[in-house]
């Protein structure tokens, strides 16, 4: 029993027959924080956030939530709620009833599951559409109603499939301002999957990189982009050029890199490949002697005094300071 | 002064010739199609002294009179019952079992492949020699030919592929993340069953329900050789034709189509009525519904 950690992950493994999804993670997860599983598509975010809702079985390991051995027990036992990429919302329900849908299975009568439904959907302020059938609604309005069904059971740990995706650039920032202030406010655990890295490390308190079935690193957002582990996560997370160094390969944060002289300190050589405007930034892409492709992130005012244009030599310089040693592969 | 499609696509005159030739086919063929079921309806109004063929004598409902005169078609009322209590039977039971083993393949378990091609194997063979097979086993084992016996394997043998195929559809389309959800929510099994999964297959489930009734209804084959003494309609039916020349045949076509049209009528009915009641459910005022 450990009250510290909402959800403890010990060397939890799933199989399908001779493949390997995860392998052996392991993962504790402080009280009332928001975890992001970030990670390219097959890297096992998605099954291990399926192995804690229970609807997936776990090959191996154990799975603990507020201390309690979880592994074997039913979703409804183990304090979690999930809420599903595609939202899953019963299309024969109306929003009232699809919110209330928990408190009907645990036999509570029509009045008051009604009444506490209609509590959970003005949380959401969706108390105007409870009427409505899911398919009324817009996947903005739909996110509501099957976060306000996920939370309706008091959960202890909102699991997140994915929730943003289907949503719109614009909607998708305002969303993930008001799940990261529903999370503060419930102060419970939110562990929310998904393969963009911004979305990590705008929302995270813990993130966790995987590849391959493995946690490649696990911390801060902040601690993992200065000191990304490996060259796979500083590469995955962005803003980082892999360089090889003496001791093994290096990172450098893109805007700590310049375009400048070779007698500026260490430096390599290039044409420059592409030049995109990003505002307060400029983004200058270099191709390297081997092919490979690097770039700084130049402030504009900088950038403009000495303007490049794709196919112009340039020197690629960074300081000793900045440099990152990453573990060998 | 044209109007409609006419004039929406152009003038008529622009039309390729194939236009004209595919129209004139479909039209022939609408015209094979109901032009004689349109034959049996007229002839079966024939007066009391026409015969089975053009012209009409007058106009009259003799012949549908004819069809309830004990003496003559005694049996038809009582076939007609029999058909209908058999088909309500099959009905109930392919869609018990389809739904059963539809969501039951959804898995794939050790001889799921075998027990497939068992299951609508069925459905290749020549129904004669199903029915005539069915027949012979009753007989050899000493058991009696009867409508819940024997007519009903028979026909069980027919309903129980179409129903599984339709069911696979149903369920290919069935994204099981509702089951998940309903299992997230705290739903037994048993609650996820009656209250996610089966709501949401269910125009799929009326159909193989609706689809069961039509073919046991007017199944011939299968059921001829195996029903024993009392006959279905469609047995029934088969026997005044090779007896009986009148336009009581035609007047049994007429009602039959009508008491099809009135199956078909009561179900669009009820599928319109669960529409209409779930548009006001939800166009209720917003705010204004406080349960």
């Amino acid at each position: 029993m450990d009250p510290r950690y909402d959800v403890e992950l010990v060397a939890v493994t799933k199989r399908y027959g001779t493949a390997t999804a995860v392998d052996a993670v392991s993962l504790r997860i402080p009280h009332a924080s928001y975890c992001c599983l970030l990670g390219p598509s097959g890297c096992g975010k998605t099954t291990t956030l399926r192995m804690i809702a229970g609807h997936e079985a776990v090959t191996d390991g154990d799975i603990l939530i507020n201390g309690a051995n979880v592994t074997l027990a039913p979703p409804i036992r183990r304090g979690t709620a999930m809420m599903f990429q595609s939202y899953a919302l019963f299309p024969h329900l109306n929003c009232l009833d699809n919110v209330a849908f928990s408190l009907k299975m645990r036999g509570i009568g029509k009045a008051d599951r009604h009444r506490k439904a209609r509590a959970f959907l003005a949380l959401m302020h969706m108390e105007a559409y409870a009427e409505r059938l899911p398919s009324q609604l817009s996947g903005g309005q739909q996110q509501r109603v099957a976060l306000a069904r996920a939370l309706i059971t008091q959960p202890r740990v909102l699991l997140l499939d994915e929730p943003l995706s289907a949503l719109d650039p614009f909607l998708r920032i305002k969303v993930r301002e008001e799940l990261k202030r529903l999370q503060r406010e419930l102060a419970i655990t939110f562990i929310h999957v998904t393969h963009s890295q911004d979305e990590a490390m705008a929302m995270a308190d813990v993130m966790v990189v995987m590849e391959d079935g493995r946690i490649r690193q696990a911390g801060p957002p902040r601690e993992v982009f200065e000191q990304p582990t490996s060259a796979f996560v500083a590469r995955f997370i962005g803003g980082h050029n892999v360089l090889s160094g003496d001791r093994g390969p290096i990172a450098v944060r893109a805007d700590r890199c310049r375009l400048g002289a070779p007698g500026d300190g260490p430096h390599l050589s290039g044409r420059v490949a592409a030049v995109e405007y990003q505002g307060g930034m400029v983004r200058v892409a270099l191709t390297i002697q081997d092919g490979d492709e690097i770039s700084a992130l130049v402030p504009d005012a900088t950038f403009y005094r000495a303007p490049l244009e794709p196919g112009d030599p340039a020197t690629f310089v960074w300081s000793e300071q900045d440099v990152h040693a990453l573990q060998s592969a | 002064m044209f109007s409609g499609p006419g004039r929406i696509s152009g003038p008529s005159a622009d039309r390729p010739w194939t236009f004209y030739a595919l129209a004139a086919l479909f039209g022939g063929w609408l015209l094979f199609l109901y032009g004689p079921m349109l034959v049996i309806y007229i002839l079966s109004f024939q007066g009391p002294n026409g015969g089975v063929t053009f012209p009409m004598v007058g106009t009259s409902l003799t012949w549908f009179r004819d069809i309830f005169r004990p003496e003559q078609m005694a049996n038809l009322p009582v076939a007609f019952e029999r058909s209908i209590a058999l088909a309500a039977v099959v009905s109930i039971l392919t869609v018990v079992i389809s739904v059963a083993a539809g969501l039951g393949f959804r898995r794939r378990f050790p001889g799921s492949g075998i027990l497939f091609y068992l299951a609508v194997a069925s459905l290749v063979m020549p129904s004669l020699l199903v029915g005539f097979g069915i027949g012979l086993g009753f007989q050899v084992l000493g058991l009696p030919h009867g409508l819940f016996t024997s007519a009903l394997g028979a026909q069980l043998t027919w309903t129980l592929p179409f129903g599984l195929f339709t069911m696979f559809a149903v369920v290919n389309r069935f994204n099981r993340s509702y089951e998940e959800a309903a299992n997230d929510l705290g739903a037994s099994p048993w609650q996820r069953l009656r209250y996610v999964t089966l709501p949401i297959l269910m125009p799929g489930i009326i159909g193989i329900a609706m689809g069961a009734f039509t073919l046991s209804y007017d199944e011939y084959a299968r059921t001829t050789l195996t029903i024993g003494t009392r006959n279905t309609l469609p047995l029934e039916i088969y026997a005044l034709i090779s007896s009986d020349t009148s336009p009581t045949l035609f007047a049994i076509g007429t009602l039959t189509t009508a008491v099809s049209f009135l199956l078909i009528g009561i179900t669009l009915a009820v599928v319109l009525r669960m529409q209409r009641r779930r548009r006001q459910l939800n166009s209720v005022p917003p705010l204004g519904s406080t349960g």
